[in-house]
């Protein structure tokens, strides 16, 4: 199993035939990503090349095929309408490819699309090595397996994976989940559906300075997730204190978004905090061993 | 994109919320005609983004027109340092507004919660004062109300705050429509943070935004056009000017104090690669995640963005293949690299993906040290920073 998608999760593309969206439709399509089709206004009845239809509307495309997943490639401008037209058509997980969409925006989104969950904006997307790809990420350097990874960046993330799958750490779901500070699904959000996964074993939470959603993802790993090791990473450790945190900010998070307190939550929690990310497989393969022992 | 105080103001005065009548003014002869023709007491303050810039000095009174320009001679180019901002932030600016008599002195502030991803609007009696220290020793002294975004605010949210933060009553009858329209502000121009500190309470009962802090999200900025020409207009920072200015997001570059100059694809592993050199004992010269993309050109004008900085004793690359070929990242490195415009530092770039051994034999063959790992890369740029071979 995995979270969030699976082989058969039916998916079409926003922004099928712009110049992103078509490249990245062809690298998931060749991993094996159940792509049905696509959505781009005005070319509604056409085909791409290989095959999917194109529909003039996100309702269109899901009357027609059912599709229940949407991947998100439009301008930053276009990222809010995206979304809506997506919950509008029923679609149930949207993932936002688009990086700059005002945080205004996203706020307005997020209040507004109950029920419909949001990966992004500004993230990788998704991946179940084997199964499916639903976003930008280099398929292969991921390794179908057992470890649940969780990431705020994207390219950290595939340096991480990369460090795994060459320890032989296979992945069962790895979800980027963005770094912009609104964003649809958080740390908290991936754990609980990787709390009641039979088939993660570990999970990985490669975070960063600001914000408190590592110090959120502590927590509810201390709560939620006795049974399942984790280790974690934080990003940024050696960035100088403040340059966009404003005042107002900084009393809402109290002594949070800070790296100490971040690693102190992770030890609160009983999470190791990597210092580097290669040493990441190394804590795993531990964390794991000791649980079969 | 944060504002000086007058241009916070400007977008006060737009939604109705009252501030002292003010002047802003360039120069010391523009200080002096005003207050020629405006005879009376008035507040010099330095335009500037620190805070805490009245213990460093930045703010003065001036009761006649040759003491204001005496003032304005004095503060016009100066440097304020405080702890804060430790490098000093210039004074190209003024603004003259008109002494208040002060009774009291509340906080109010809105700003976005990224953990309930909602506008929050924050309250406290203790006005005029750090609001960080506030909350750190009178916690209970600041109060909070989260707005629904979908719903937005009512003016009861605004009296419910002023009565649990025991406000004056003096602000009482103005306070829901003065949060009215920081709440508008705050939506219409898409603010991260947008704060009055302090909001006066003055001896004839009027209340009054004393000081306007607004930070704009970068990404919202193309829907206000005029608002985004005020940055051109009074740039303010130096490390997002040069980002743009080569084609860069504005957040996209940021230097630092070490030696060690930086590229990275991604902010994430831009943020790693810091790290790494930090973890092999040296620091990082800057931040510069160069996006997906890195085309030629771009890695050249990062190239010589970084190195224009004298400090950069050496250069580390990190670049994730992933989709891109390890021998197409190497080549456009050496490509963009080779000409003999640019200073020239020990280069050590880092490659992953297919084709990255034949990727490192193109760059071995340029001059510069491929390395296959992040760590490896970190350590060798470390120590050609500080002078091995």
């Amino acid at each position: 199993m995995s979270i969030f998608l699976d082989k058969n999760s039916k998916i079409i593309v926003q922004g099928i035939t712009g110049r992103e969206g078509l490249f990245h439709t062809g690298r998931m399509l060749a991993y094996g990503t159940n792509i049905v089709g696509g959505v781009t206004p005005g070319k509604g009845g056409t085909k791409i090349e290989s095959g999917q239809l194109v529909f003039n509307t996100v309702k269109d495309a899901v009357e027609a095929t059912g599709a229940t997943h949407s991947i998100i490639f439009v301008p930053p401008f276009a990222g809010a309408d995206a979304l809506w037209e997506a919950y509008d058509a029923g679609i149930t997980l949207a993932v936002c490819i688009t990086e700059g969409i005002p945080a205004h925006d996203m706020m307005r989104v997020v209040a507004t699309t109950p029920g419909m969950r949001i990966i992004g904006g500004n993230c990788p997307g998704l991946i179940s090595p084997g199964k499916s790809l639903v976003g930008i990420m280099p398929g292969g350097i991921f390794k179908e397996g057992r470890i649940g990874m969780i990431s705020r960046s994207g390219t950290l993330t595939y340096e991480i994976v990369d460090g795994l799958t060459r320890a032989g750490l296979g992945q069962s779901t790895c979800v980027g989940i963005g770094g912009d500070p609104i964003i649809g699904t958080t740390f908290v959000d991936c754990l609980r559906a990787f709390a009641s996964d039979p088939e993660t074993d570990a999970i990985v939470v490669s975070g960063e300075i600001g914000g408190s959603d590592e110090e959120d993802a502590a927590a509810f790993i201390k709560e939620h997730l006795p049974n399942k090791p984790a280790v974690a990473f934080i990003g940024g450790r050696s960035a100088p204190k403040g340059k966009r945190l404003g005042h107002a900010g900084a009393i809402i998070s109290g002594n949070t978004g800070t790296p100490e307190s971040k690693v102190a939550a992770f030890a609160a929690a009983g999470v190791p905090v990597a210092d580097r990310p290669s040493d990441i497989p190394k804590l795993l393969a531990e964390r794991l061993s000791a649980l079969t022992v | 994109m944060k504002l000086l105080e007058y241009q916070g103001k400007e977008l006060f005065k737009r939604v109705g919320i009252p501030v002292p009548k003010s002047q802003h003014a360039s120069t010391a002869a523009d200080v002096k005609a005003f207050i020629t023709s405006n005879p009376g007491s008035w507040v010099v303050k330095s335009q500037v983004l620190m805070g805490g810039r009245g213990k460093a000095g930045g703010i003065k009174f001036a009761d006649d027109a040759a003491q204001g320009e005496t003032i304005a001679n004095e503060l016009i180019g100066k440097v304020l340092k405080g702890v804060q901002n430790p490098e000093g932030e210039e004074v190209k600016s003024l603004l003259l507004e008109a002494k208040l008599g002060i009774a009291s002195e509340a906080y109010v502030s809105i700003t976005i919660d990224r953990a309930t991803k909602k506008p929050v609007i924050i309250v406290s009696a203790q006005g005029g004062m750090d609001v960080e220290e506030v909350a750190e020793k009178h916690p209970d002294a600041i109060v909070k109300y989260w707005v629904d975004p979908a719903a937005g605010f009512s003016p009861f949210m605004a009296r419910q705050l002023a009565f649990a933060a025991k406000l004056p009553t003096g602000f009482h009858k103005a306070f829901p429509k003065i949060v009215a329209g920081l709440y508008q502000v705050f939506m219409d121009y898409g603010a991260n943070l947008i704060e009055i500190n302090p909001l006066v309470l003055t001896k004839d009962g009027d209340v009054v935004a004393g000081d306007a802090k607004v930070d704009l999200d970068d990404n919202g900025l193309y829907k206000h056009p005029d608002i985004a020409k005020w940055n051109k207009e009074s740039p303010e920072d130096e490390d997002q000017m040069n980002a743009v200015a080569i084609g860069l997001g504005m957040s996209n570059y940021a230097k630092f104090g070490g030696n060690v100059g930086t590229i990275a694809n991604g902010a994430g592993l831009g943020m790693g690669t810091m790290d790494a050199i930090r973890n092999a004992g040296g620091e990082a010269a800057n931040f510069l995640d160069i996006g997906g993309g890195a085309q030629a050109e771009l890695v050249k004008k990062s190239y010589a963005l970084v190195v224009s900085n004298p400090n950069v004793k050496a250069f580390f690359i990190n670049i994730f293949g992933g989709i891109t070929r390890g021998d197409q990242v190497a080549q456009g490195i050496v490509d963009a690299l080779s000409g003999g415009d640019l200073r020239k530092v020990p280069l050590v770039v880092r490659l992953t993906g297919t084709n990255a051994e034949e990727g490192r034999k193109i760059l071995d063959k340029a001059g510069f040290i491929p390395v296959e790992t992040m760590d490896e890369g970190a350590a060798r740029a470390v120590a050609l920073a500080n002078g091995a071979n």
